[in-house]
């Protein structure tokens, strides 16, 4: 890539002190988030997805160690001034949390909110002129009658609205960067694809970078450009959101997709990945993930496996052309349907 | 057919205890700010023969100095109220600000304070108001401080637990996102979720600072003579065994007053904080 990436993530890793000793929830990630592409991240819960990012904007408390790179434009955000960094929060870089129930204050009205949320970082806009910005945003994020919305408390707004004004607020300073933290998570299907729309249409016309955390596979291809499978603390697979979908090399995407209902085969049992993630106090040797896999052999539980170009993606599995030749074997096993 | 014309509905909250406490307290307000007008006698001077029961001319007799009960009853609401009124808003200001400062900045600042909100608490509240009266001299001022400072820890506690518990809260972490700095954090997105259980607990304490106030003037730490304040009334009364009327009029009144406090912040808090009725 001749220019330089929107935000490039390097080697970042994320520790916790905990009283049983130094636990590592993101262990060395490598990705690269382009202008106006969708990166979606995902993963299990404790997988480190949401840590990383949180990592990255400084969120974290202070018991945690964050280390490696990570460049906004060049600009690199880990271990500056915490000064410098809050002025880049919400300024340069938006954020969106999974419960749009909470995620608002509740004794703000709404239009308030994106008031303080835009004079955050420019005291030379009116209040008023403000206000007419958060009215043009809820208009953006397709909230109807945004001129009487904007003087209603949140909890006269429904999930979805709530979600809507969420990013309205988190695209009030038109930022370059959007990450998303499961921001369909806590809605019901319907609304969560006019959510991810919202999205969409952000992309297309503001031109924002946005990273979509998610343990929903669904939501990433519909809606991912690039996408980035966490396991342990590691990425286990990255690549066009087409070649992972279609083409998946590690065993544990392969797993997911697997675990994956088929609408069109209403009696095929839900198959799941056996076993449990992994704890983070005592990381499984070689590879994170041999414990779960079906193809796991000896070299799997002493070494490493390190991320690598295989077919068109980048997968760390040491039998990722193994398990190309027995695709058949899916990593996946069958369980009792409705469990 | 008409329809029947729509009732007027009585908001849950205003029961009878809600209205009779609001009667009581707005009564002794307006008391206190016009009783001047139209006291039916000056509250210092000798204005009948001493020790008269009540009559028509005196309704709560004469004390022994020849004084009309009724007129200093209604002049203590003067001393009385205003002093409930700082030492409520003040003790309210300080063990705020202080609590909340410790629930937000934790570490050594939460050490600190609450320690000296633990030792202030480990004495018996009407001893140490007494000996920081006492240390300061007599007079309604220093009774004043010393409530205060016997008071402000209450606050400090109640505040830093809404604190802490609402600075957790997931619009405190999105404001962080946001890119909001500390201080907009404190007043725009915690403090304002913070206030319901301090003001239900402030008018509560209305009542208690009064009854407080009488106390400390009732052992001479407050009120100097002839100042008409109900606590020196009620101890000028209680050396008169046979004149019942000298220390009535005065105990009324604070028995009024605290319970049309205790009626109000009980209505209130069924109103801001329906979970705890």
């Amino acid at each position: 890539m001749a220019t330089e990436p929107l935000l490039a993530i390097r080697d970042l890793r994320v520790s916790f002190a905990t009283r049983s000793g130094l636990v590592e929830a993101v262990a060395g990630i490598d990705v690269d988030v382009e202008e106006g592409r969708v990166l979606g991240v995902v993963g299990e819960s404790g997988s480190g997805k949401s840590v990383s990012m949180m990592g990255v904007l400084g969120l974290l408390p202070r018991s945690a160690v964050v280390t490696g790179s990570a460049r906004l434009r060049g600009q690199e955000l880990l271990g500056i001034a915490p000064r410098a960094l809050q002025a880049i929060r919400g300024a340069r870089i938006g954020m969106i949390f999974q419960d749009p129930l909470t995620a608002l204050n509740p004794v703000l009205r709404v239009g308030q909110q994106i008031v303080e949320a835009v004079r955050i970082h420019d005291r030379s806009i009116s209040r008023k002129a403000a206000l007419a910005r958060a009215i043009d945003l809820l208009d953006l994020v397709s909230i109807p009658q945004p001129r009487e919305r904007v003087q209603q408390y949140p909890h006269e707004f429904s999930g979805g609205m709530r979600q809507r004004a969420m990013i309205a607020m988190a695209v009030a300073n038109e930022p370059e960067l959007l990450i998303a933290d499961e921001p369909t998570t806590a809605l019901d299907v319907t609304v969560q694809a006019q959510i991810l729309e919202v999205l969409e249409e952000l992309r297309t016309r503001l031109g924002i970078g946005l990273i979509l955390i998610t343990h929903d596979l669904g939501v990433v291809a519909g809606t991912a450009d690039t996408v980035a499978v966490m396991y342990a603390g590691r990425i286990v697979e990255r690549g066009e959101v087409d070649a992972i979908f279609d083409h998946p090399h590690h065993p544990y995407t392969r797993g997911l997709l697997a675990a994956l209902p088929k609408l069109d085969a209403d009696d095929a049992p839900l198959v799941g990945i056996e076993g449990r993630p992994p704890s983070l106090r005592e990381p499984p040797s070689g590879c994170a993930f041999h414990p779960r896999c079906g193809l796991a052999e000896a070299r799997c539980r002493v070494e490493r496996p390190a991320l690598r170009h295989v077919g068109s993606t980048s997968c760390a599995c040491h039998l990722a052309e193994a398990a190309d030749r027995r695709r058949d074997v899916p990593a996946g096993h069958a369980m009792d349907a409705g469990k | 057919m008409q329809l029947a014309p729509p009732a007027i509905a009585t908001p849950s909250w205003l029961t009878l205890p809600v209205m009779v406490g609001g009667f009581v307290v707005a009564f002794w307000v307006v008391v206190a700010l016009s009783v001047e007008l139209w006291s039916p006698h000056p509250p210092l001077e000798m204005v009948a023969r001493r020790l008269q029961p009540p009559s028509a001319d005196h309704l709560l007799g004469t004390d022994a100095l020849g004084r009309d009960v009724l007129s200093r009853t209604l002049h203590g609401a003067r001393h009385s109220i205003p002093i409930a009124v700082i030492v409520v808003i003040a003790a309210v200001a300080l063990g705020a600000l202080l609590g909340a400062g410790a629930g937000f900045f934790g570490g050594l600042v939460d050490g600190a304070i609450m320690r000296l909100v633990d030792v202030t608490l480990a004495f018996p509240p009407v001893l140490l108001a007494m000996a920081v009266a006492a240390s300061l001299g007599p007079g309604l001022e220093n009774a004043a401080i010393a409530m205060i400072i016997v008071w402000w820890p209450v606050y400090a506690r109640l505040m830093r637990a809404q604190v802490l518990e609402v600075k957790e809260r997931e619009h405190v972490e999105a404001a962080i996102a946001g890119g909001a700095g500390r201080i907009r954090l404190l007043g725009v997105h915690i403090l304002p979720l913070c206030w319901t259980p301090v003001l239900i607990n402030a008018t509560m304490d209305f009542g208690q600072v009064v009854l407080l106030a009488a106390s400390l003037s009732f052992i001479g730490l407050g009120a100097l003579p002839p100042t008409p304040e109900w606590g020196s009334m009620i101890s000028d009364g209680a050396v008169h065994f046979y004149q019942w009327w000298i220390a009535f009029g005065p105990g009324l009144a604070i028995l009024t007053v605290v319970l049309g406090f205790n009626f109000l912040g009980d209505g209130l808090r069924d109103y801001l904080d329906p979970r705890s009725a």
